[in-house]
């Protein structure tokens, strides 16, 4: 790993080289524990496993039969070794439960499904808290801020299955304004896709909107005590223009941030209005899996919900440092 | 690395994150204001809670598990406040004031002995890594992020297909995700403290390590986490309740309000809509009093802006 970082040509600076090469140790270290941990998960099964596959009341030798051939007599740590060398190349294993297919191919036709909700959400959420934010911190402690952060409030104790239910009972089943439980591929038509995942994605984004606007809302209060926010009021400035051009993108970094990360823990997160709404994305998958004892998927779903999540995080950690010049120069 | 002020600075949101940052000019209120009329109805609330869960077994509650004792109750019966069945009854004609206040027992049992065990590990963890900094630092930071590298629901779902849904299992799985963010907060909060002038005059003065930890930094990190820990109590009860609703928590009959409220599924809400307005409308308002109460108390005791 270390090997991978780039030196850099002209003056040497070896302080940033060994740091950026000491993070990416600590990354390797994360996915080799949480590839650990995942596979640890089938020595936590109760029972003896041959035991749990062949019934009770079998000769020992039928399951010591079973048991050398799943491997279990062989050291943990080799057949770890084995297991994540398969997984490195793609290959999951097959599911225990019938229909006995590829965990690999179940993985790939359910990660664009979560993929597609959590982007889309994200999106309606920013859409609805951008503009929030910037009501609110016009008149900080106003009215209408008043009104705005006890609606958040009251938002963020709504868990996202009986926000789903509600709508569910109100938008589907009282007014029929939309379908339920189907799935149109984005691939099939694009206008059918986005009708169906409309309820879905309201759902989840319900659940990142008071984040999002309680977190912009006190970066705009505190960019609008600034100096040059005042200079540009000096100069005559409508408050719309102060607030878009000079407050926002300034205020901006922090939520770019948790944007970044609600993507990477939503791609996993999903699970509830997935199995509400009968979606086949990567939580109802891993819900099924779980509900039948089907560890194969279970774990190739941890693991890439697990890999995902470290990337995208590393990603808007560099990102984060690009995109605002105070952290950079702070680094440096 | 080290890692970027705004993002050390928030609850991890794979943990359920609920709260923004507070900025250094956020809150123009006075410090004390924080404490008014909604916040002492939420406590009341919450105190209210406890005391039934408590005493439940002693209370005139209807059946509110065995439904071979229900056989001639009413099913479905509406909520009538006169009647037997003050919230109505259940497809097997259980009692749901009974189920929501047993419900409650089993989320405030399992929610709080989870958070407490977290703050306890984190705490002491977090503490310790901030305090002697270097490798034992970073071997802790790989673990901490280890564990919150896998959402907080895939996480349970994934130990739930292992593990039996009792409730020490549920204290156990619950527990773990409480840990790295009470870990992440302890730290940053140490890191900070140990800068400050008392603990340099506590170390000139010639203290021990192990006094400084626990005379002074302990109490100060203490304010940061006990605010942290109801807010994660909130969250945890709503972790609890979507495994329970998705059938891979504690499970039926023993009721507890995820699994209440995914009764009303198949079209039953539209029918008999009490069926799930009485869990969801008890799981809202006491996510809502942790949260409030925490976030008041965060409020009330930022110790970051305090001199000395």
């Amino acid at each position: 790993m270390v090997n991978d970082v780039e030196a850099p040509r002209r003056a040497p600076r070896p302080k940033r080289a060994r740091r950026a090469a000491g993070k990416a140790a600590q990354l390797l270290a994360v996915l080799l524990i949480v590839s650990f941990g995942t596979f640890m998960l089938s020595a936590l099964l109760p029972g003896d496993p041959a035991v749990a596959i062949l019934g009770e009341g079998h000769p020992p030798e039928a399951y010591e039969q079973v048991r050398q051939e799943l491997g279990l007599n062989d050291p943990l740590l080799s057949r770890y070794v084995e297991w994540l060398s398969a997984v490195i190349r793609g290959d999951f294993g097959t599911s225990l439960i019938p229909p006995q297919s590829e965990v690999s191919s179940r993985l790939a036709s359910a990660f664009p499904v979560s993929l597609q909700l959590a982007v889309m959400a994200l999106i309606l959420a920013l859409v609805i808290s951008i503009p929030l934010a910037m009501v609110s911190a016009y008149r900080a402690g106003g009215v209408v801020d008043r009104i705005v952060s006890a609606i958040t409030f009251g938002i963020l104790s709504v868990p996202s299955f009986v926000a789903g239910l509600l709508l569910i009972a109100i938008a589907v089943n009282q007014f029929e304004l939309f379908p339920r439980a189907h799935w149109v591929r984005l691939t099939d038509s694009v206008p059918d896709n986005l009708y169906h995942a409309f309820l879905p994605v309201l759902t989840i984004a319900l659940l990142e909107i008071p984040t999002f606007t309680r977190l912009l809302r006190s970066d705009l209060v505190n960019t609008l005590q600034e100096d040059f926010v005042l200079a540009s009021r000096a100069k005559g400035m409508p408050s719309w223009r102060i607030m878009l051009f000079d407050a926002f993108r300034p205020s901006s970094y922090s939520i770019i941030t948790v944007v970044g990360l609600a993507l990477a823990s939503l791609i996993g997160s999903t699970v509830i209005v997935e199995t509400l709404f009968s979606l086949p994305g990567m939580g109802s998958l891993v819900v099924h899996a779980a509900g039948q004892g089907d560890l194969p998927i279970v774990q190739g779903a941890v693991l890439v919900i697990a890999v995902t999540y470290v990337v995208i995080n590393t990603a808007v950690d560099a990102a984060y440092s690009i995109v605002d010049p105070r952290i950079r120069r702070a680094q440096n | 690395m080290p890692r970027t002020e705004p993002i050390s600075a928030i609850t991890p949101p794979a943990a359920g994150a609920t709260t923004a940052p507070p900025g250094p000019a956020a809150e123009t209120r006075p410090r004390g204001a924080g404490f008014d009329v909604l916040t002492l109805m939420c406590g009341l609330w919450l105190l209210t809670l406890a005391v039934v869960a408590l005493v439940a077994p002693l209370l005139p509650l209807g059946e509110h598990q065995d439904s071979a004792l229900t056989l001639a109750e009413p099913i479905y019966a509406p909520p009538d406040l006169a009647s037997a069945h003050p919230l109505g009854t259940n497809a097997l004609g259980l009692d749901l004031l009974a189920r929501v206040i047993y419900g409650a027992r089993i989320s405030l049992v399992v929610c709080i002995s989870a958070v407490l065990i977290g703050m306890a590990v984190g705490g002491i963890v977090g503490i310790t890594a901030g305090y002697l900094r270097g490798k034992v630092d970073v071997v802790i930071g790989v673990l901490t992020n280890s564990l919150l590298a896998v959402p907080t629901l895939i996480m349970l779902i994934a130990l739930a297909s292992v593990l039996r849904p009792t409730p020490q299992n549920m204290v156990i799985a619950l527990s773990l995700v409480a840990v790295p963010g009470m870990i992440r907060v302890a730290r940053a909060q140490t890191l900070a403290l140990s800068q400050r002038e008392y603990v340099t005059v506590a170390r000139a003065l010639g203290a021990r390590r192990s006094r400084v930890i626990l005379r002074e930094l302990l109490p100060n990190v203490a304010l940061a986490i006990i605010p942290l820990g109801m807010i994660y109590i909130s969250a945890l009860i709503v972790a609890e309740a979507s495994l329970s609703f998705l059938g891979i928590g504690i499970r039926p009959p023993q009721p507890t309000w995820g699994n209440m409220i995914a009764e009303g599924q198949d079209g039953k809400m539209e029918q008999y809509p009490f069926l799930v307005i009485v869990p969801a409308f008890f799981l809202f308002l006491t996510v809502f009093s942790f949260n409030l109460i925490g976030e008041r108390l965060r409020k009330v005791w930022d110790t970051r802006q305090v001199k000395l």
